[in-house]
């Protein structure tokens, strides 16, 4: 039964931008608006996953997993941006409208390549891999471990947020990217658009899933275990406990990346906001309230908040904060294994 | 064997102003059994914490075999074949005993090489090997969390038999245990020693007698005493040291 | 000697004084004559700086001027368009001297902006024809900052002038203040004037080394400012996270819930004429109590289920600040409320070399070192901080002893979320009060812990300003935001060479 289970949720899932294609007011058709939350929670699910990996198994809670998660959404969004061409309001071949707004004379550097979309794709592993890479580095060679990690990462989207929202970063200021025209030749907001991108994004989580599953499984998971509940042990047993967990860290990174470069293109907008640490918190939610440390968990957890909070946010929006921090204080205390932990017993 | 074993001359270790070590020098040949023994706060755990490169000395050389155990990594220092028995029994709770003493099996331990690592038949038997040896055979697929505490202490062992290593460290282990318990133990170290150094640091003086082996009497962060167990039993300063206060 | 010429002078001036009053009577009359006569009364009248020329001639220049029956002149009301042939008419030479001689009067004005103005006005021309009428300004001038400004013109108008010794004075002059608008005067001076050039040079020198000096001053009571905020904030961190070691991310909302308790002290007093001026002292204790209640009342009723699980024990309090946050929102409104400074707190305060630094800033440094002081004491003296530290360093030894540790853990987070509303109350007199005014300072003040040493006062106080004057020393060179980034990256960096902070706890007790 169980092993069906999974496929069976993945065939739902892949049936949902077909409902769509049917004739409006047909029974069973599903709304655009609907493809496209549901394109937002499957992003969110990578998220969550990515998250889990770090914090689930190897006990590493990032405060900071929606910078790397903004940081891949603004390497497709300046490609986007690119590909907007003489399209803009100013008109100018090259610039995008904010650079020739702000009297850019020429791109600078650090947009270079993104006209290309293999690149665009490759940064938006990359920058978020490398940027923990660094802070992961000096955080885990000195130690730095529990909420004084947390608080580390949680200071870092603080501060890549501070830096984005200004304008002579080169990165849109406070407006960030919007207006996108076309990705891959293929024009966005459209309903084929929105289906491509739905499909690419349940396709990603997918492949997430499974390569998290099939690493967890390996004798690398058991030792990202082991550094969870006690690390100093794991080292006197002769690894080098720095090495693991950046591994896992770069790689929930790099993950974190991908959804948000699957992300903007659905939603069409990005901006500093998204580096706000309220947000990479919230993500944190979703792993506890599905069940850290079990996938299925994170994916459940991301799929069941944000479908309250949208539900929430329609009629009571005022409400919406005091219901997330009541289960921000409700999971540790009455839920720690999370809704699959509740489930298997 | 080969190398020359444990050597510690003149280490000192200072925590804010106090000092845990003071010149300490200790000598383990290959092969030996030692047993180290001294009153709370001689420095035996501090000792054992320059051994194994959580605790850097402000002075003093210490080496295994010939390297610089001041210099390396506490994985390092496990690598070159030091193995550390707590005297709190740590084992990973969330994994089962089998795959607590698959992660101790000497293997190459790099984070790529774990995600191809395989588990081979001699490997399996290796471990099933050991889990015998512990006692363990039939709860090698439970989780670690479940055993009790004496079942832990020897999952431990067994773990620091699965590494292989030359030289074995063991604190306090017989605390918490019954006077059969005590005995099985120091004849399981007995057992150990000749193919390894064994370094165990105790307070129960009839466990160290039982051992049967040279003892070192440590007592403010620096060396007492060294001899047989009824030569430093023997010694003035140390029946000052244990009863003068 | 400077001075003694200037004494010199104005006796002089004295002396002319009573051969200057029938003049005065003579040029009025001048007014209403011809243009080429009005116009040189209009100049003469400009230099003579009596304060009486001023409604006249500014009448005049309002066309509000009239010819009086026996040759003398009266003035129209102001605001008044009166027409008819006894309207004193001007042209465009009249309109011309009227400008300079108004900007030359204005000096004298009773009111002191104009006169401000008009020096203004002859700082920007730098004419040695000036120099008698600012000397004799001066004379009179009392108010310091309108003085400043008149010695400022008239060391310009010396400069401008072509006998070298007055120059030479002009430039003394000039070296002898901090301003950057003498610097600019001596500088322009410099081209024209070789023989000058090497008493300018000492000048500008002498005016960088006071600017300078000002600029450190100010940056240092900037970042003294900001430390002493973060002090405030992160004093409770350091009880709270520092010697119990739970984490409270609700921190930042129980700073704000201090804001809003000052907010509603002060209105509940504003009808009582006696109480109101006595709302901020009143709203410290009451800030203090609220929150060290919720404080109490969160660690009794969440965290302490949460002991040992620091990963949870942030998720949790994190919930706690949301909810506190959207429930303030609700109750009190998403905009900013306003608190009213007490009068002493306003205004400026001017320190030497031409520093002036805002009350309430310096208030608050002032609080910071005094709350500061009783956490010392609190945790040093009192029979609470003797059971607080037993509790922390052998919470089953200090049990066997007697002491109540679920009452000590609870009081001790309570002091420390009390302190949080103290830092509430000092932010509320020099940031908006609004939701969300905890989640600024949140981070910073887990900085301050983390780069102080966590479990150290000495090391929060140090960490605090340290972080605040390297903020406003990095500020004018890569701009507010930039510098905080890099104030967060180097402690990222700091903490690599000493992971514990900067007053860590060493050995076995900060292993466990």
């Amino acid at each position: 039964m169980r092993r069906f289970l999974l496929p069976g949720i993945v065939a739902l899932l892949a049936l949902l931008p077909l409902l769509n294609l049917l004739p409006e007011g047909h029974p069973i058709r599903v709304s655009d608006f609907v493809v496209s939350v549901a394109g937002k929670w499957l992003c969110y699910a990578i998220l969550a996953l990515a998250l889990d990996l770090a914090w689930g198994y190897a006990g590493i809670l990032s405060l900071g997993h929606g910078a790397f998660f903004a940081l891949g959404g603004y390497a497709i969004g300046m490609h986007l941006m690119r590909l907007i061409g003489p399209r803009g309001t100013y008109g100018h071949p090259v610039l995008p409208d904010f650079m020739v707004f702000l009297g850019y004379q020429e791109l600078p550097w650090f947009w270079w390549g993104f006209g290309h979309f293999p690149f665009a794709l490759l940064m938006a592993l990359l920058v978020p891999g490398l940027l923990a890479f660094a802070v992961g580095y000096l955080a885990f060679r000195s130690r730095i471990t529990g909420v004084y990690l947390s608080i580390i990462t949680q200071a870092m989207t603080y501060a890549l947020m501070l830096a984005f929202f200004r304008n002579d970063m080169g990165f849109g200021g406070n407006n960030g990217f919007t207006d996108f025209k076309e990705l891959v030749g293929m024009p966005l907001n459209t309903p084929f658009a929105r289906s491509v991108l739905y499909f690419a994004a349940l396709a990603a989580l997918v492949g997430c899933f499974l390569l998290s599953a099939a690493m967890t499984r390996t004798k690398f998971g058991r030792v990202l275990a082991a550094i969870r509940d006690a690390e100093s042990r794991v080292r006197f047993l002769g690894y080098d406990t720095l090495r693991h967990k950046l591994f896992v860290f770069v790689l929930s990174a790099m993950m974190a990346g991908l959804a948000g470069a699957l992300y903007v293109p659905l939603v069409g907008i990005i901006n500093p906001g998204e580096f706000s640490p309220a947000n990479s918190i919230e993500a944190v939610v979703w792993v506890a309230f599905g069940g850290r440390g079990t996938l299925v968990g994170a994916v459940l957890g991301a799929f069941s908040v944000n479908a309250l909070k949208t539900w929430l946010t329609s009629f009571a929006p005022d409400l919406w904060l005091i219901v997330l921090g009541v289960l921000f204080i409700a999971v540790p205390l009455l839920m720690p294994r999370g809704l699959v932990g509740m489930l298997r017993r | 064997m080969t190398g020359e074993g444990l050597y510690l001359d003149g280490v000192t270790v200072v925590f804010d102003g106090f000092r845990a070590l003071n010149t300490l020098s200790l000598l383990v040949a290959p092969g030996e059994l030692r047993a180290v023994i001294g009153p709370n706060g001689a420095g035996k755990t501090t000792m054992m914490d320059v051994i194994t490169g959580k605790t850097r000395p402000v002075s003093g050389i210490a080496r295994f075999d010939g390297h610089d155990l001041t210099r390396m990594e506490e994985s390092v220092i496990a690598n070159l074949g030091i193995g550390r028995k707590f005297q709190k029994p740590t084992v990973f709770d969330a994994l089962t005993v089998f795959e607590n003493l698959e992660l101790a099996l000497k293997a190459p331990r790099g984070p790529v090489a774990c995600l191809r690592w395989r588990l081979s038949g001699a490997a399996r038997s290796a471990i099933e090997r050991t889990a015998e040896q512990v006692g363990l055979a039939e709860r090698a697929s439970d989780p670690a969390g479940r055993l009790s505490h004496g079942q832990r202490q020897w999952l431990e062992i067994g773990m620091l038999l699965m590494q292989d290593p030359k030289l074995v460290l063991v604190d306090e282990p017989v605390a918490g245990m019954t006077d059969h318990e005590t005995a099985e133990t120091a004849r399981l170290l007995v057992g150990i020693a000749g193919e390894r150094s064994v370094v165990v640091v105790e307070h129960d003086l009839d466990f160290v007698r039982a051992l049967g082996c040279r003892v070192t009497v440590l007592h403010e962060g620096t060396m007492l005493s060294e001899g047989s167990i009824d030569h430093v039993q023997a010694d003035p300063r140390v029946v000052e040291v244990y009863l003068g206060r | 000697m400077n001075r003694l010429i200037r004494w010199l002078l104005l006796l002089l001036l004295l002396a002319a004084l009573p051969a200057r009053a029938q003049d005065f009577d003579a040029l009025v009359s001048g007014l209403a004559g011809g243009f080429a006569q009005q116009a040189e009364a209009v100049e003469r009248l400009g230099s003579l700086g009596d304060p009486r020329a001023l409604p006249l001639l500014r009448a005049l220049s309002e066309s509000r001027l009239m010819r009086a029956e026996g040759g003398g002149v009266r003035v129209a009301p102001n605001g008044a368009t009166p027409s008819g042939p006894e309207v004193i008419r001007i042209n465009n030479r009249v309109r011309v001297a009227l400008r300079g001689a108004l900007g030359r009067l204005q000096l004298v004005s009773p009111d002191p902006a104009e006169r401000l103005v008009a020096a203004d006005g002859l700082l920007r021309a730098r004419s040695a024809e000036d120099i008698p009428l600012l000397e004799t300004a001066l004379a009179r001038e009392s108010v310091p900052r309108i003085r400043d400004r008149m010695d400022l013109a008239l060391g310009a108008a010396r400069l401008g002038s072509s006998d070298p010794a007055v120059r030479r004075e002009g430039v003394a002059a000039l070296g002898a203040t901090a301003s950057p608008e003498a610097r600019a005067v001596l500088l322009s001076a410099l081209g024209t004037d070789e023989e000058l050039a090497p008493a300018v040079d000492a000048a500008v020198a002498a005016i960088d080394r006071r600017l300078a000096l000002r600029h450190a001053a100010e940056t240092a009571f900037q970042g003294l400012s900001l430390g002493s905020v973060l002090l405030l904030a992160a004093l409770g961190l350091a009880v709270t996270f520092g010697v119990m070691g739970v984490i409270n991310m609700a921190h930042g909302e129980f700073v704000m819930l201090g804001a809003y308790t000052t907010v509603v002290v002060q209105e509940a007093l504003r009808a009582s004429p006696t109480l109101a001026p006595w709302s901020l002292p009143l709203a410290i204790p009451a800030a203090f109590l609220v929150t060290a209640a919720v404080g109490a009342a969160m660690e009794r009723g969440l965290i302490r289920h949460l002991y040992g699980r620091p990963l949870e024990t942030l998720l949790l309090t994190f919930g706690v600040g949301m909810v506190l946050q959207q429930v303030v929102r609700l109750v009190f409104g998403a905009q900013n409320r306003e608190v009213i400074s007490p009068p002493w707190m306003q205004g400026t305060l001017a320190l030497p070399f031409d520093v002036t630094v805002t009350q309430n800033r310096a208030w608050i440094i002032l609080f910071s070192l005094a709350v500061l002081a009783c956490t010392f004491a609190a945790m040093r003296l009192t029979r609470f901080g003797l059971e607080m530290r037993a509790v922390v360093q052998n919470r089953r030894i200090a049990a066997t002893m007697g002491i109540r540790t679920g009452r000590v853990d609870a009081l001790t987070f309570a002091f420390g979320s009390g302190i949080a509303g103290l830092a509430g109350v000092a932010l509320s007199q020099i940031d908006n009060v609004s939701p969300n005014l905890g989640t600024g300072y949140i981070i910073d003040s887990f900085m301050v812990v983390v780069f102080g040493g966590v479990g150290s006062l000495l090391g929060t106080l140090i960490g605090a300003f340290t972080l605040g004057v390297m903020n406003k020393l990095l500020e004018p060179w890569a701009g507010a935001v930039l510098a905080k980034v890099a104030v967060l990256v180097g402690i990222m960096l700091f903490i690599q060479r000493r992971p514990k902070g900067l007053f860590a706890l060493k050995g076995r007790a900060a292993e466990s």
